[in-house]
């Protein structure tokens, strides 16, 4: 029998790939490793593509400091983040650019040939690197091209076109593999591993549209937390200020257009009034003038507030004082300006990315008009529980990187955070701890008795043949829909608890209704109904678990705003979310656990000034 | 149609009917024959052609009240920048997601590429295109990833010259117009090519430039028959056309020194 250990990947993004690549590089001498990627999509078609604005590393150049890098993001948090993971990230952030431009990304050069910077919310210093305004896209592509380097070398397998069902425990619980099946022939299938690293980013597809890419659809998060993996902070979902609409899905438009000098605004109306931070009243801007809102009640900040800020502000601009361009539900985000004053070639070298978008789905040029944006579902700050050293989840043997873990970004997270939480956790923490506990298991996954992965495939079968089966009259784009709208009305930007409830009620009524759906095509080659309804069923749960972590969290944090409880609570909240599944009433058990302080103590969130690091 | 002398209760009565009329190619197996179905959906503004995929998907029942099944297609970001949602579209080569309805003549005619083999309807396998990537050693080799400082200054224009070619998101558009290029043999195609050079004018993908381009000439570099349709296609206006100019020199340079016997 061969001694060669294998460690399964599920997804290809920045979080698999750049675990895929540390993997290599520490077991390239011996090669007695393989690396197997499970994913959707070619990987280099994964939604990491979609990261627009750059990625942050403290900058010695602008007077910052990987500590206030590290305060910012905590701060920025509202202190649900654990502290010592984000402490080693922003540490390593500075490296982690050096890497990638090692690596070839084509990053904004200063005229000296230095990487650029550029500011991006929640920070007073320019800390964002970034290459025009598709850095998730050249980040992605650098680390595919070294683990196709990889994979010519024999040490990565891709499976690409496959989706991930479940994980095969052993009878102690341990994982020894994985059951996935083929999107093109419908094969299901075992294999053998290790160790898992799931790496599938965030559900987006549970608020039907939203940012996030057709491959978001949680299943794979799901599957796990049916399987007894804990489930964390599902209730923090980021509502992303700037986007634009669409049937089929919400389009980005990146926080660098505000990091480059964009401005947020619509007509001032001073017949109108808000209420300042101090309670004092003021007037809308001024009638026939632009009000650039977040700059007048936000000072220190501006345009750059964190993101549940400016989301919370454009909200209100439109709903409550019913100041939305031309009556719509829209605010304007505008860099015409920028064109006018440094030239259209500038701005594109740094925003051409997401103004050609914006050309080509809405048909105005934004360096001539502003650009009509509305705030949209954008990443799940909350995801897979896992510990804070070596992001294990409660399942011995499966690990997580991305999106999908929960550890780094508390109740709100920083723009260009996120491609460096990526990187980080694969590079440094579950790309190495994954292959640590592979190699030292004390029993070898291809040891266990084929019956566990026997059994495991059958259940999957089984489940498979009853969805094929259904006949229904329901369909099932329709329930993905009804979803899709009762999540995004109630569990976004404002949350109530009366809504809460009736929203997992109602949930509830649509899981019923989903065994009266009807898989439209019986096929067994590329059968995309089928796939589709398996996700469905799958995300109905996942919303669940948002909506009731969201019900019994009665404070107010971050992206978690409920006006019935309009403050942060500390003393009851300062505390992770934890769900559980619980198989005998099919819906998540509530429970909580502390929150790593240990650097950082909590203080009032106030971004009308500056945040100084208390350290 | 004169509008002018419309009255307006007719324009409404006009918006009222107006309908979006589709044709989509099908074929539910690669042994099996395509055909052509009719869709008609009511219409709405600023639809895209995913959006009408996602409204067949829904309910899929065609112009003659036939129901027929949900069309497969590959489709994920959304946005042109995957790559995944290539197809034919009133015959010209183009990502679904950003052809929009209120753009296209009807009935608007979808197809998939065809110079990639066929998966199920709209979906085709371009796992060549991957391929290839491999042939030509498309990344920069790195010693180890260990932190030791940043890479080489680079200065602005250079840094713009690669982003435009790393841009490529291996789309096929370029391909599928490329009367030269067929998923068999031959001709490597522009997608490779400018990828090519992207590492050759990397100062760490240089070390390999000499490789790539004899896997370049190897598959059939001097092909090209500068037709120029890839530049015209390509969505993210790559210039491709320089990479074909560039990677001929270095071709000619490479010959010209084994020929001077000079290594």
């Amino acid at each position: 029998m061969s001694k060669q250990t294998t460690i399964a990947i599920i997804g290809g993004g920045l979080g698999g790939l750049s675990a895929a690549m540390k993997i290599c590089e520490l077991t390239r001498e011996k090669k007695d490793v393989v690396v197997q990627i499970f994913s959707l999509v070619p990987v280099k078609r994964s939604h990491s593509v979609c990261a627009q604005g750059g990625i942050n590393a403290a900058n010695k150049v602008a007077g910052d400091s990987p500590y206030q890098h590290f305060d910012d993001t905590v701060y920025g948090g509202d202190f649900l983040a654990n502290q010592k993971p984000v402490k080693a990230m922003c540490e390593a952030a500075p490296d982690i650019i050096d890497l990638f431009d090692r690596l070839g990304v084509p990053f904004n050069r200063t005229s000296e040939g230095h990487i650029d910077r550029r500011r991006f919310g929640g920070a007073l210093h320019p800390r964002t690197a970034y290459a025009g305004a598709t850095t998730g896209q050249q980040l992605l592509y650098a680390l595919d091209e070294q683990v196709r380097s990889f994979e010519v070398e024999g040490m990565v397998q891709k499976f690409e076109g496959w989706e991930y069902l479940s994980a095969v425990l052993d009878d102690d619980g341990q994982v020894c593999g994985l059951v996935a099946q083929n999107l093109v022939t419908m094969e299901l299938k075992t294999f053998v591993a290790d160790a898992i690293i799931v790496a599938t980013g965030g559900p987006g597809l549970v608020y039907g549209r939203s940012t996030n890419s057709v491959s978001n659809n949680g299943l794979a998060v799901s599957s796990l937390y049916h399987q007894g993996a804990k489930y964390a902070n599902a209730e923090f979902i980021q509502v992303h200020p700037t986007a634009i609409g669409g049937d089929d899905k919400l389009r980005l438009m990146s926080e660098s257009a505000r990091g480059e000098g964009g401005r947020v605004w619509v007509w001032g109306d001073s017949s109108k009034n808000y209420l300042d931070i101090h309670g004092n009243q003021k007037p809308c801007g001024e009638t026939g003038k632009p009000w650039y809102f977040l700059e007048d009640k936000y000072p220190a900040y501006g345009n750059l507030v964190p993101r549940d800020i400016a989301t919370r502000e454009i909200f209100k601009v439109v709903y409550e004082l019913k100041m939305g361009v031309e009556g719509r539900p829209f605010v304007y985000l505008d860099v015409s300006h920028i064109a006018r004053e440094k030239g259209s070639e500038y701005l594109d070298r740094k925003l051409k990315g997401i103004l050609e978008i914006y050309e080509k789905f809405k048909g105005t040029d934004p360096h001539q008009v502003p650009m009509e944006i509305f705030p949209a579902v954008h990443y799940s700050m909350g995801g897979l529980w896992c510990d804070d050293e070596t992001f294990m989840t409660n399942l011995p043997g499966i690990f997580t990187a991305g999106e999908c873990d929960f550890q780094f970004h508390g109740a709100n997270r920083l723009g260009a955070n996120s491609l460096l939480s990526c990187v980080f956790t694969g590079l440094y923490i579950s790309g190495p701890e994954a292959l640590k506990f592979a190699k030292n298991r004390l029993k070898p996954a291809q040891e266990i008795h084929t019956a566990v992965f026997e059994r495991a495939l059958q259940k999957e079968r089984d489940f498979l043949n009853r969805l094929l089966k259904l006949d229904g009259k329901e369909n099932p784009r329709k329930l993905h829909l009804e979803m899709g709208d009762v999540m995004t009305q109630n569990v976004t930007i404002v949350r109530e608890n009366t809504t809460l409830y009736e929203t997992d009620q109602k949930l509830q009524q649509l899981q019923e209704r989903f065994w009266n759906i009807t898989v439209p095509d019986k096929s067994t080659w590329a059968n995309q109904s089928l796939r589709y309804a398996h996700q469905l069923y799958y995300m109905l749960s996942l919303a669940r678990v948002i909506t009731l972590s969201a019900l019994k969290r009665n404070e107010s944090r971050g992206a978690h705003f409920k006006p019935e409880f309009p403050e942060r609570n500390d003393e009851e909240f300062l505390r992770t979310t934890i769900a559980t599944y619980d198989p005998n009433t099919n819906s998540p058990q509530i429970s909580y656990e502390p929150v790593d302080l240990s650097q950082i103590t909590p203080r009032k969130r106030d971004y009308t000034k500056a945040s100084v690091a208390a350290k | 149609m004169n509008t002018a002398t419309s009255t307006a209760k007719e324009t409404e009565s006009k918006i009222d009917t107006k309908t979006i009329k589709f044709q989509i190619k099908r074929q539910l197996h690669p042994e099996q024959e395509a055909f052509w179905e009719e869709y008609e959906v009511p219409y709405k503004p600023s639809l895209n052609i995913i959006a009408l995929l996602m409204l067949q998907n829904t309910n899929p029942i065609r112009t003659d009240n036939q129901t027929s099944t949900p069309v497969a297609y590959q489709a994920n970001c959304l946005e042109e920048v995957c790559g995944s949602c290539t197809m034919v579209i009133n015959g010209k080569v183009r990502q679904a997601c950003s052809a929009l309805v209120d753009k296209l003549e009807q009935p608007i005619r979808i197809e998939p590429m065809s110079k990639f083999p066929v998966v199920r309807d709209l979906w085709v396998n371009r796992s060549r295109m991957f391929k290839q990537l491999e042939w030509i050693q498309a990344w920069n080799p790195l010693d180890h990833y260990a932190p030791i400082g940043s890479g080489p200054a680079i200065d602005p224009d250079t840094q713009q010259k690669a982003y435009n070619w790393s841009r490529c998101m291996t789309c096929g558009c370029c391909l599928e117009s490329c009367p030269q290029w067929s998923a068999d043999e031959g001709f490597i195609g522009p997608q490779a090519i400018a990828q090519a050079m992207l590492f050759n004018s990397h100062p760490t993908g240089k070390t390999k430039a000499d490789l790539r381009v004899k896997a370049l000439m190897d598959n059939g570099l001097n092909v090209c028959g500068n037709a120029q349709n890839c530049a015209a296609v390509c969505p993210k206006e790559l210039d491709l056309i320089g990479a074909i100019s560039e990677a001929n020199w270095q071709a000619t340079k490479q010959l010209a020194k084994t020929f001077f016997g000079r290594h």
